[in-house]
């Protein structure tokens, strides 16, 4: 977890802090950086996932000394990124099917290892739907047998290229193409889904973390910490989806943002199934603050607004700053 | 295993970058780096650019940043003592928790340059033009400095025995300590200024005969009587006076109960001086209610703190040896002060009277065209009177009577005459849309609550005329000039270059200003979307998000 620095202006928070020491610099502000997925893709305007894959993938790139195979599920991030014949990848780069990117990294690990390349690092990637529905066999099994991957998930909680269908990471009362706001119980329903990172943790492999685009230092030195170690890595990514969610472009990272500020998106990490730092709250916020700024739940907000909804939400935030002693977390 | 024309296996095409896909005709609004007006330099009087010279404080360069802060006012030093800091009344850090502290390393700032030796910048060649100034308080040194810098030559004449006006003879000591205010004006008059001392101009005519332009800054020194009925040996005295007497080292004679007449920032300074010269009791006497005192805040908490007593809703009908009659007021549905008849018997030794100051126009006899209202000379807002080639500024035109304010007249009139010299017309230049609180995004700036100058104690306080607030130590200036948020300018971040999902921000060294409007970042708008990523996450709001013209 990063610490935090106090009395530098921005401290942090920001990109680059020009009052630090360049060492404490993050990937991001270096004009150098790996720049792994580069201008030209198709992603839509302000899209989380674009970002923070190369969030991600740079500071991997960096940590791996540009010794790395990124895999890639089918998803948003793989159809913006290589309309055929053209790619945004600036990495070696390598697509199969939607549900078995995790097996086509544990391929592409065993083949260095046996070829004796095992300095090359290997980090799959796909999104929500590729990971928590369609690839969650082939990831349990990559889990099971500890093979040296680094499996990144860009949650944006449903299948946006398709058209926003619902996923398994879906939270409740969204709207979605399949989970309509109609009907008595509007959007998606509650008590369905799946908690992936904690799925993950169950496994009891080494490393298991949460971040979002909204705190970049945060999400680089999970990465770094990732790459660190050997082994089958698991890294869960918010990455806000202005299409599926009806959020302003300009407003992905501020979505981001108060996902984690209401406690509705925990920030951990997690090793050999332990929960080892928590990223505080720093100005905890109502879940109606995050709510209302997303028109999938727009419905929650009409006349009279859904106050039992709202409450329900909001006690699922509660529970997870209970579940992750977020309020107990050094500041 | 490639095929025949080179292509990898399995594939017809050869592998092409999407660079070659021009995302940004997407795009319906375009970032545009922007500077946008910083509250603190919109309400300094001086015209200082304060967040500029906290951005160099910031990070170390405090030659830097003292360079900056003199090309507007020549006395920081000075105004780390005795401004009253609007900026830090206008400065968005309050709506986080309390107002970056700019007055305390204005004065760190000051002092280091006075203990360092730094010189002001040369001059520039000679114009072979010459100004007159009249008066060497804040108003007229600070029009000297800038004139002499654009290569005039100036000449100060000065009815006093020493430079500094009220500076010198209105502020007590214990709020400006005369080492740091010859140093800085003596500083100052070394770039060549010519000062004539003790020499009153008493012709405005006669005086101005040979130069190419005159600048009034004589200054309100004439203390404001009020007709109260008055014993024959009633002791009564004028604030000015007693403040000109005691920094002249001739204090005058209060006895041990001295009451001071008046509500303004000089009878605090009375009645705190009072206390000094040996007063058991300084008792100010105000005809209303504390909220409308025109003393500043600053100076009435630290009245009170010293023991000085307010008799607020009070006027006097009478004063005899010994004793005063003083009748209480009520504020009637207006808000006006009104007698209620009541009157009670105040024993005092002396009545100090801080009603205010007149200006002594006398010198203006027999210049044609310049208007005089209220007691003060008319000026545009470029500090011209209405005899061309004549300006004023300081206390003798109608604005608040402050230092800051008179340096503020004395700057701007310099670039007036400046013009007028070279046969011009001097014009403001636009002002930049303000950075309010709302265009930046404070999620970004650490929590960090103001740091606190030391006081002297109060037992020195009011017996001596040592400094009363103190200044910082290195380590808390540079902690207090990093709270400053760079309300609307770039501070070099780099959130842009990093938060752009379509990698369209490129990024230049810091410094070099080789990206767009002088900046160190561009955006590459062959691929910029026009998400609008970069403004909202920009926490000073110095970008702006444009329409395309479509």
């Amino acid at each position: 977890m990063t610490e935090r620095l106090r009395f530098y202006q921005t401290g942090s928070f920001a990109v680059r802090n020009r009052l630090l020491p360049v060492v404490d610099a993050s990937v991001q502000s270096d004009p150098g950086r790996a720049n792994a997925i580069t201008s030209g893709h198709r992603a839509c305007q302000g899209c989380g996932e674009a970002l923070g894959a190369r969030y991600a993938l740079d500071a991997a790139m960096r940590a791996s000394g540009g010794r790395m195979v990124a895999v890639n599920a089918t998803g948003c991030l793989e159809v913006f990124s290589t309309p055929y014949p053209e790619t945004s990848w600036q990495i070696p780069w390598m697509h199969s099917l939607f549900g078995n990117a995790a097996a086509v990294a544990s391929g592409v690990a065993a083949a260095l290892r046996v070829t004796g390349r095992d300095d090359v690092r290997v980090v799959a990637q796909a999104g929500d739907g590729g990971t928590v529905d369609i690839g969650l066999g082939p990831l349990s099994g990559m889990f099971e047998r500890n093979d040296d991957v680094l499996f990144i998930c860009y949650d944006n909680e449903a299948y946006m290229n398709t058209g926003v269908q619902r996923s398994g990471a879906t939270p409740p009362a969204a709207r979605t193409m399949t989970t309509p706001a109609v009907g008595p119980h509007p959007g998606a329903p509650f008590g369905q889904g799946k908690d992936l990172p904690r799925i993950a943790m169950a496994h009891e492999i080494p490393y298991v973390a949460t971040a979002t685009v909204a705190d970049l230092r945060d999400l680089e030195d999970k990465v770094t910490t990732a790459m660190s170690i050997r082994g089958a890595r698991y890294l869960h990514v918010l990455v806000p989806c202005p299409l599926g969610w009806g959020s302003a472009s300009r407003d992905t990272v501020r979505v981001a943002r108060l996902a984690t500020e209401s406690g509705l998106f925990p920030v951990f990490e997690a090793h050999d199934g332990e929960v080892t730092s928590v990223t505080p709250i720093r100005r905890r916020v109502p879940v109606e603050d995050y709510l209302r700024i997303q028109k999938r739940y727009a419905h929650l907000f009409g006349e009279p607004p859904a106050t039992g909804v709202i409450a329900h939400i909001q006690a699922t935030a509660d529970r997870n700053i209970r579940r992750y002693r977020i309020e107990e977390a050094p500041v | 295993m490639n095929g025949r024309d080179g292509t990898p296996f399995a594939i017809t095409l050869g592998v092409g970058s999407s660079l070659a896909n021009k995302t940004g005709s997407w795009r319906t609004e375009r970032p545009v780096y922007r500077n946008a007006l910083p509250p603190c330099n919109d309400a300094c009087p001086a015209g200082e650019n304060i967040q500029g010279w906290l951005y160099e404080a910031e990070g170390g360069d405090y030659e830097a940043a003292w360079r900056l802060l003199v090309a507007d006012n020549p006395f920081p030093a000075i105004m780390g003592r005795v401004c009253y800091h609007p900026c830090q009344a206008a400065c968005n850090r309050a709506h986080l928790d309390e107002a970056v502290g700019i007055n305390a390393v204005e004065r760190f700032l000051g002092d280091a340059a006075l203990q360092a030796g730094w010189e002001l910048p040369a001059p520039l060649p000679d114009t072979g033009r010459s100004v007159l100034i009249v008066g060497a308080g804040p108003s007229g040194l600070s029009a000297a400095h800038h004139l002499r810098r654009a290569g005039h030559r100036v000449v100060i004449r000065e009815a006093g025995p020493l430079p500094g006006g009220m500076m010198r003879f209105g502020i007590p000591a214990y709020r400006l300590p005369r080492d740091v205010l010859d140093a800085e004006v003596g500083r100052l008059l070394g770039s060549g200024i010519e000062l004539h001392l003790d020499d009153r101009v008493d012709d405005l005519m006669a005086a101005s005969r040979g130069f190419d332009a005159t600048f009034l800054a004589v200054g309100a020194h004439i203390g404001r009587r009020a007709y109260i009925p008055a014993g024959e040996s009633a002791h009564i005295l004028d604030a000015v006076g007693v403040l000109r007497d005691t920094a002249d080292d001739q204090p005058p004679l209060l006895g041990r109960r001295v009451v001071v007449y008046g509500g303004g920032n000089t009878a605090m300074d009375a009645a705190r001086t009072a206390k000094r010269l040996g007063a058991e009791e300084a008792i100010v006497v105000y005809r209303r209610t504390r909220d409308r005192m025109p003393a500043h805040d600053s100076e009435v908490a630290e009245a009170l703190e010293e023991g000085v007593i307010m008799r607020w809703l009070s006027t006097i009908r009478h004063v005899d040896e010994g004793s005063m009659v003083v009748e209480r007021m009520e504020l009637d549905a207006d808000g006006f002060p009104r007698p209620t008849g009541e009157t009670e018997e105040l024993a005092a030794d002396s009545l100090v009277l801080a009603l205010g100051q007149d200006v002594d126009l006398s010198l203006l006899d027999g210049v044609p065209d310049l208007e005089v209202v209220d007691g003060v000379v008319t000026v545009d807002d470029r500090m011209m009177t209405g005899h061309a080639g004549v300006f004023a500024g300081g206390d003798m035109v109608p604005s608040e009577r402050t230092v800051t304010v008179a340096v503020g007249h004395g700057k701007q009139a310099a670039r007036t005459i400046d013009a007028w010299l070279r046969g011009e017309e001097y014009r403001h230049a636009a002002r930049p849309a303000l950075a309010d609180v709302t265009s930046l995004n404070t999620w970004y700036y650490t929590d960090a609550p103001a740091s606190v100058r030391p006081t002297l104690d109060l037992v020195r306080r009011i017996s001596t005329f040592d400094e009363v607030t103190l200044g910082l130590d290195e380590d808390t200036a540079v902690f207090e000039a990093r709270r400053c948020l760079s309300c609307g300018n770039c501070f070099h971040c780099d959130n842009c270059f990093g938060v752009c999902p379509d990698n369209a921000v490129r990024k230049f060294a810091e410094g070099s200003g080789a990206g767009d409007n002088g900046r160190d970042y561009a955006f590459d708008l062959d691929y910029c979307k026009g998400c609008g990523l970069c403004v909202a996450e920009c926490p000073s709001g110095a970008i702006d998000l444009v329409p395309e013209q479509i």
